[in-house]
């Protein structure tokens, strides 16, 4: 079972996201339960949504405690929720971010952890570019395609598309697709030894 | 069809293909989104000769759909919680006069103090007004049995509750398979009442009735649902042959046979339980679980022929019967009595606490070694419960004892469960 | 030929207006084939304004629907003494299921006959929701509210004897000020039923904007048939709200229960008139307008207004809200009359 939990603010699209990576994972074949931790609706609050993957049924309903990836949709997140809380070591982690892990204070945390599944992408400004929206969730699935390799870009993108219709779903086709390349490129230079670069 | 899903919106599909006749209902977390999916296909034209009413009320929704099932329309109503409460004066009225209503009961806590995540004590709480209850385990169930209470409730003439995990079910994205109109054309008929509203045939409805046949009246509706206990299981049956699932019946056993340590439970939690159980099975612990799917009528010879063989049993329930203990498992108690088995009450997840593998584990093993409370409740804090006695005891003005006790346990908004 | 106006003065019975009318222009009551839906042999007390303001109201229903209707009560007097188990007076499809429901109930059942109409299985059946003051102004209004508000095909009428009758007297919003009931006893500085409290719900079913809201006594057979045979022409929410006098609650003398809603009518204390989407369109007009004191007499749940030292101030209250209705309703008729 690959175990998702992914950290972000109320209207970033944080639940749609665990919804459409399960939807992809489902368009593979396989099975997937995405649901929400529920706190007070609003704009703006902590939002924490899960996303299990697996080959049978998946019969476990618990919070996601020990997560195999970790998406971070809003880094201002980072000093205020426990977001890497139980994460699997040698874990993936995916921030929406056009900063280094370095300039976000998370040098020390990483040290030890392999750097070609810790990845950054500047989700936020390629759903501007592309879609026109302020909403970082699409691309960031197109990135958590590249670095965890657990579902294919293109299931990501099918599943894009059956939740989006017209511009909207272009764009974040597109969105999607670059982010999938941007963190291909800072997989590929973390194997060689570079550090991080947006 | 296989669609990777919400659960609201599969039961929504499932209330839809049941060609229902008039929807009724008033908006409640976490229920919203089955309604919502039911006015947009009612608006849409795609479920057609259907009156979707937007009601004032709960308790104006369950005596709209008292009207409208007396009037001989199969008729849908959903709600939780609070709303449920709202409305017990209908719900106890529909049972009595026998109306086929189905109702979703998307399951929540009960305030004082407001919550809206998921906990048994709504629908238990109208464990008693004749209503038939039914929980589901999983979305699959969820809209399964919806398809199967609107044929039971219609041959009964009894409603029923159709009891989902709120936001854990309601609000999770996972698989199901959707079946289509024709299979739910060929095992659900029309609808065919027994009474009805009608100029041809005029019948006064809802008498009052005195000592002399009161409690020949209110036997007749203990006497459907033990009708019930007999329908159910063939009516799974009946369901398997058509649809090609085992879904339904009165309970499921998963790993009983040889079990020495039973572990009971309703809804979504037994998913937990038993990946819980496997690990536990691998290890070489004789554990298994009983989920107890009709909870009214409550299935006293089954839980007894599931329990039969066993040492212990382990009643996990989402439900506090304040001043008394647990409320299923008092049930489970009656089915066993005499059997000089070994039961334990743990009351869990209520107002949507988690209940995790881990804490499972742990207490599945107490259980084993029979060093368990008579009841436990799982996972509790018990120096903020502490703290707060104490407080209590020192001054008089102790203010609100939630507001006192969250201060104690922190900012929310940076824990994850 | 020439059309010659006539006009009724009545001061007794209607069997004179009814001998004068060809056939067809009787009332319903006067017809031998009328249903008489609420039949004899009910538990009503002798002299109850309910009873008959029911079976004139729902016969005239039954007659304007060719006999194609169904009724929710709520549960008060009319709900008890016409159901006394195992017997049934209505000769119509009639349920009953709460006190607080009967306007939902009815909106069930209107949807219910709508998609049956649709789906070719039933014809053009109405729907009649009735219920007593206090099932109608107090626990019902929220219900009663939404029904108005979603202009549900429902005729509701409410037979307002001013409390709760079936429970022994006990006031409700529609008890009129001063009057006693078991709640509202005559004692102390202010006895009976307070001022400056109570609903008056036709205004508040005109305020919905609802097709059709009709004011009525048992006075005014007439009137009463003509208003509910008017209103089942309408689709949509209406409401009839009818004066029925208790013998019981109000302390009156049972054959005085007709002669207390022409006086209750007559004094403007209960204007009687007809509004469409929230404006008012008619008025059954007074010619005399008589002192409130001659209603308010022969009702012993205002005797402690009079005897020795009777409360004039009260009184003259009263008659400052009989007056306030004449003005605001335009109730004074105008030569030539209504």
């Amino acid at each position: 079972m690959f175990q998702v939990r992914i950290h972000g603010r109320g209207g970033q699209g944080v639940v749609t996201a665990a919804e459409m990576l399960s939807v992809a994972a489902f368009d593979e074949g396989r099975h997937a339960q995405a649901f929400p931790s529920f706190g007070s609706e609003r704009m703006g609050a902590p939002v924490v949504a899960f996303c299990r993957i697996d080959d049978k049924e998946i019969r476990l309903r618990e919070p996601i405690m020990e997560p195999d990836a970790i998406i971070i949709q809003d880094p201002t997140l980072l000093h205020q929720v426990d977001v890497f809380a139980g994460l699997k070591k040698d874990g993936f982690i995916l921030i929406n971010t056009s900063k280094t892990f370095d300039q976000l204070g998370l040098g020390d945390f990483i040290r030890d952890w392999r750097h070609e599944r810790l990845c950054t992408v500047p989700a936020m400004d390629l759903a501007l570019k592309h879609v026109g929206r302020p909403v970082p969730n699409v691309p960031l699935l197109g990135g958590f395609a590249a670095v965890a390799g657990v579902l294919q870009l293109e299931s990501v993108i099918k599943a894009i598309k059956e939740r989006f219709s017209g511009k909207v779903a272009d764009g974040n086709v597109a969105a999607a697709r670059e982010a999938y390349a941007i963190v291909k490129a800072e997989m590929e230079a973390a194997m060689h030894g570079e550090a991080h670069h947006a | 069809m296989l669609k990777q899903t919400e659960g609201s919106h599969a039961v929504a599909e499932a209330v839809a293909l049941c060609r229902p006749e008039v929807i009724c209902a008033y908006p409640i977390s976490p229920q919203t989104h089955i309604v919502e999916g039911l006015g947009e296909m009612v608006k849409s034209g795609d479920l057609k000769d259907c009156e979707f009413i937007n009601v004032e009320s709960e308790f104006a929704a369950m005596s709209v759909a008292i009207g409208s099932s007396a009037t001989g329309a199969r008729t849908y109503t959903a709600t939780a919680s609070q709303g449920l409460l709202f409305m017990v004066e209908a719900v106890y009225n529909a049972s009595g006069l026998g109306l086929p209503i189905v109702m979703t009961v998307a399951n929540r806590a009960i305030g004082a103090p407001i919550n809206i995540w998921n906990d048994h004590s709504d629908s238990l709480s109208q464990r008693d007004c004749g209503w038939i209850q039914l929980f589901a385990e999983t979305n699959q169930e969820a809209l399964d049995l919806h398809i199967q209470a609107f044929k039971l409730a219609e041959e009964l003439s009894l409603p029923v509750m159709v009891c989902m995990d709120g936001f854990i079910l309601t609000h999770a994205y996972e698989r199901v398979d959707i079946p289509t109109q024709e299979q739910v054309d060929a095992f659900l008929p029309p609808y065919e009442p027994r009474q009805v509203l009608d100029p041809a045939e005029p019948v006064s409805i809802g008498a009052m009735v005195g000592p002399e046949a009161f409690m020949e009246v209110r036997y007749l509706a203990h006497a459907k649902q033990m009708q019930a206990l007999e329908r159910i299981p063939q009516m799974a049956e009946e369901f398997k042959t058509v649809f090609g699932r085992a879904i339904g019946g009165l309970t499921h056993s998963y790993r009983t046979d040889d079990a020495e340590t039973i572990v009971i439970a309703m809804g979504s939690v037994l998913g937990t339980i038993k990946d819980v159980v496997d690990e536990m099975r691998d290890a070489g612990e004789k554990i298994g679980v009983l989920g107890i799917t009709s909870f009214r009528p409550f299935p006293i010879a089954a839980v007894a022929a599931a329990l039969k063989n066993c040492k212990r049993f382990v009643v996990l329930e989402k439900s506090l019967a304040v001043g008394s203990g647990g409320i299923v498992a008092t049930d489970v108690r009656m089915a066993v009595t005499g059997m000089g088995l070994k039961g334990y009450t743990v009351v869990a997840g209520l107002g949507g606490r988690a209940i995790t593998k881990k804490s499972l584990h742990a207490l599945f093993a107490k259980a084993g070694r029979g060093e368990l409370e008579p009841v436990t409740f799982l996972d509790l804090d018990w120096q903020v419960v502490n703290r707060q006695l104490e407080r209590e005891r020192q001054t008089r003005r102790s203010g609100p004892a939630a507001e006192s006790m969250l201060r104690d346990v922190g900012t929310v908004a940076s824990k994850i469960a | 030929m020439s059309l010659q106006p006539v006009k009724f003065y009545q001061t007794g019975t209607f069997t004179v207006g009814n001998r004068l009318l060809a056939p067809e222009e009787r009332s319903v009551q006067a017809n031998m084939q009328r249903t008489n839906s609420l039949n004899s042999g009910h538990r009503a007390c002798q002299g109850c304004g309910e009873a008959l303001g029911a079976r004139y109201a729902i016969d005239a229903a039954m007659n304007a629907t060719n006999r194609q209707l169904i009724a929710a009560n709520a549960t008060g007097c009319l709900e008890v003494f016409s159901t006394p188990y195992p017997e049934t007076s209505w000769q119509i499809p009639w349920i009953h299921s709460l006190f607080g429901n009967a306007a939902a109930v009815a909106t069930g059942i209107a949807a219910a006959i709508k998609v049956k109409k649709q789906k070719g299985q039933g014809g053009d059946v109405r729907v009649v929701a009735q219920g007593g003051d206090g099932g109608t102004t107090d626990i019902g209004f929220g219900c009663l509210s939404g029904m108005f508000e979603r202009n549900d095909d429902v005729l509701y009428i409410c037979y307002d004897n001013g409390g709760y009758m079936n429970t022994g007297v006990q006031r409700s919003s529609a008890t009129p000020p001063a009057a006693r009931t078991a709640t509202t006893m005559p004692l102390g500085p202010e006895p009976g039923n307070v001022f400056g409290q109570g609903k008056f719900v036709p205004a508040i079913a005109m305020a919905h904007e609802i097709p059709y809201v009709a004011t009525a006594t048992v006075a005014d057979l007439r009137d009463l048939e003509y208003k509910v045979t008017k209103a089942m022409g309408i689709r949509g929410a209406r409401y009839i709200h009818i004066l029925v006098p208790c013998p019981l609650g109000w302390g009156t003398a049972s054959h005085d229960t007709i002669r207390m809603a022409r006086l209750a009518k007559e004094t403007g204390i209960f204007p009687v008139f007809e509004a469409e989407y929230g404006e008012v369109k008619s008025v059954l007009a007074i010619r005399r307008p008589l002192p409130v004191e001659e209603y308010l007499r022969p009702q012993k749940r205002y005797a402690h207004l009079f005897g020795k030292s009777p409360a004039v101030a009260t009184i003259a209250r009263i008659q400052a809200l009989a007056d306030k209705n004449i003005r605001k309703y335009r109730l004074q008729a105008r030569q030539g009359g209504h």
